[in-house]
């Protein structure tokens, strides 16, 4: 019998038992490399963790990491937060009803050579880099958004902007990198994980649904509406949390396109920061070891939390619908 | 008003002309709802148009402003003062070196991780976290990944290595922050985007084959050898192309861990072929984008809109390999 067995394959089959602790070692890499991910920088940001006004940092705009004489370093991240806040919001307006639309007309009406081009240019929109999509809005974007919201002062139209808060009067002096063409940016980034995410979750409602659907005289956007909607919500709400997740963490495309102003934005098209850009953009300044440095550290924690509460939030709801509906 | 109705009209009295005509004809409100069906599937074209029309406007203007320099001198030439003159060949080659140094990490994990969840973990609490984490993994922030990297590989990973390697009288020796901590950090980041698609692509291979395997006698291991990873390897090969072209495009893990803005790349011989030592900062493509794009004054537009449309190029041309190898994959397909 054994004569019959190639040798080679005996030698490794005698390290299958390595192997296989090996292999299982390896499956816990995901958990051994997101309990690193905490404790290291947990580890950075602890010797502030104590020492930070907590109140200060969630109410306080005034952010002052260096020190100068008269000027006492300052930690309010209220600014930061709101800019995260404010771009991830135009972001998902944008977004949401763009990428469940594509999705839908991808998964549902879409046919043959088209459905193909669709998806493929979508999986390569998901494959641009953020310093490219930030680029573009330093770049390509920002130029337009300035034309569009610029008017000559005194103007009935300028005034009706300003009132309306669309435009500020430091619109036109601007780089036209501001709230709206980084939530622009960010919409565009996000649409494609949206995009594929809603279709995938389209495509698992079992096609009896749809013949149903159609069988009791429903035409095809009813069917989309009342069937393949509900049907598909949990999903669909994952895909847009996910998105959401993405638009917060984002961050090369924030820092070139957002104009990077701590303040609160008062005009759509008012600079801000966000929390991503500030870590990115000061930690290469930040001594090692000082308060500023810890600081952000701190910041990095938040977003950690954040995103990873999103994650697991989508996880379960999608958890929810296999439960609800193990077919 | 009914189209029956309409045509009957001129012949014969109203009743009549409802029966002379189709009867299966759709009645106003129907006709209303199809109406809203079809504009509305028009309506989610556009939205379909909005996202693709304008993007490959922005990536043709892009290719357009930078023609002037796109020749195959400005790959192979070194940036001269600072990005306004010469070429992209050093942040080409830095990239390059960081997703093969990235790819050497991750690869073998992932793999591992992948085969580990598809074909030994059985269904319960620990491949449920397991799986919570993969997801979470993928949704950290990557500036976090950046902050993680600095805080594990360069703060405590770097001084270990310097203990042991670095001659203390001789600080040349040292390793200072490079390719070595930005490979890593890049490869914890890139660590769910492999085990997500190396387990789709094995749970593509049917049960039954795995089975006939058993029935003749294999261990668990011998079948993943022989017939779960020989029947999937263009799937994982699929996979391994997605996470090159992540690599070559993230800027922010690498922001804090090795990737510089000027690094000196001799212009001739060998040493341009391999100018980096693991222990040594380095330049790489998204590095450069982002710093002659906004950080350097009186850059010329056109070496901005170069570095862009030459990392525009290189990753769709990775993501292509992707694209082509999944079509063939599927024209291949037997089961």
């Amino acid at each position: 019998m054994t004569s019959t067995t190639p040798k080679k394959f005996r030698i490794l089959d005698l390290l299958e038992p390595p192997i296989e602790w090996l292999i299982r070692l390896c499956g816990w890499s995901s958990i051994i490399g997101i309990v690193a991910i905490f404790l290291f920088i947990f580890k950075e940001a602890a010797p502030m963790v104590l020492k930070l006004d907590w109140l200060h940092f969630f109410t306080s705009s005034r952010w002052i990491p260096n020190p100068a004489p008269g000027n006492p370093p300052s930690f309010g991240a209220l600014a930061l937060l709101v800019g995260t806040v404010t771009t991830t919001s135009i972001a998902l307006l944008i977004a949401v009803p763009v990428g469940l639309g594509a999705a839908v007309y991808i998964s549902e009406f879409a046919k043959g050579k088209v459905k193909e081009t669709l998806k493929i240019v979508i999986e390569l929109l998901a494959a641009i880099p953020s310093i490219v999509w930030g680029f573009i809005g330093l770049m390509v974007l920002g130029p337009i958004i300035k034309d569009v919201f610029t008017t000559e002062s005194g103007s009935w139209w300028g005034k009706v902007m300003v009132t309306l808060h669309l435009a500020s009067a430091e619109t036109g002096a601007s780089q036209g990198t501001n709230l709206l063409t980084g939530g622009i940016i960010l919409a565009l980034m996000s649409v494609p994980l949206v995009v594929s995410l809603s279709e995938d979750t389209l495509r698992a409602v079992p096609d009896s649904y749809r013949e149903a659907a159609l069988a009791l005289g429903a035409n095809s956007w009813e069917t989309v509406r009342r069937v393949l909607f509900p049907a598909a919500r949990n999903g669909l709400l994952a895909a847009c949390m996910l998105g959401m997740g993405r638009a917060i963490g984002e961050t090369m495309a924030v820092l070139l396109a957002t104009g990077h102003n701590n303040r609160i934005p008062e005009a759509l098209t008012d600079p801000v920061r966000t929390m991503t850009a500030t870590i990115a953009a000061e930690m290469g300044e930040a001594v090692h070891g000082d308060e500023h440095y810890r600081v952000l550290f701190i910041l990095g924690i938040v977003l950690f939390i954040v995103t990873c509460g999103i994650n697991v939030a989508s996880d379960l709801i999608v958890k929810g619908i296999k439960k609800a509906n193990p077919a | 008003m009914n189209r029956g109705m309409k045509s009957g009209a001129t012949t014969a009295p109203e009743t009549l002309a409802t029966f002379e005509a189709n009867p299966f004809a759709p009645s106003a409100f129907e006709r209303r709802k199809a109406r809203r069906a079809n504009r509305n599937k028009w309506v989610m074209f556009g939205f379909c148009a909005v996202l693709v029309i304008p993007l490959v406007a922005i990536l043709v203007d892009i290719f357009f402003k930078a023609a002037p320099v796109l020749t195959l001198d400005y790959l192979w030439q070194n940036p001269v003062s600072k990005g306004k003159e010469g070429g992209l060949w050093a942040p080409l080659v830095g990239t390059f070196y960081l997703v093969i140094g990235s790819l050497v990490f991750v690869a073998p994990v992932g793999i591992l991780a992948a085969i580990y969840l598809n074909e030994y973990a059985r269904e319960g609490w620990l491949n449920r976290t397991i799986s919570i984490t993969v997801t979470s993994l993928a949704g950290v922030p990557s500036i976090v990944h950046g902050l993680f990297g600095l805080g594990a590989f360069v703060l405590v990973m770097l001084p270990a290595i310097n203990g042991l390697v670095a001659d203390a009288r001789r600080p040349e020796t040292k390793w200072e922050a490079g390719l070595l901590t930005a490979s890593l950090t890049i490869a914890v980041m890139n660590l769910p985007v492999i085990i997500t698609s190396t387990r789709e692509a094995l749970g593509a291979v049917p049960m039954a084959f795995r089975e006939a395997c058993w029935n003749l006698g294999a261990t668990r291991w011998q079948t993943v050898r022989t017939i779960v990873l020989s029947n999937s390897f263009s799937g994982i090969l699929t996979g391994i192309i997605l996470t090159i072209s992540r690599a070559a495009g993230e800027t922010a893990p690498i922001l804090f861990t090795g990737a510089t803005f000027f690094k000196f790349v001799a212009d001739s011989g060998w040493a341009k072929i391999l100018p980096y030592s693991p222990g040594e900062p380095f330049m790489a493509m998204s590095m450069h984008l982002n710093i002659i794009s906004n950080q350097i004054s009186q850059m010329p537009e056109v070496m901005k809109f170069g570095s862009a449309a030459v990392l525009i190029g290189l990753i769709l041309f990775v993501n292509s390999f992707a694209i082509v190898l999944r079509v063939w994959l599927r024209g291949r397909k037997r089961w």
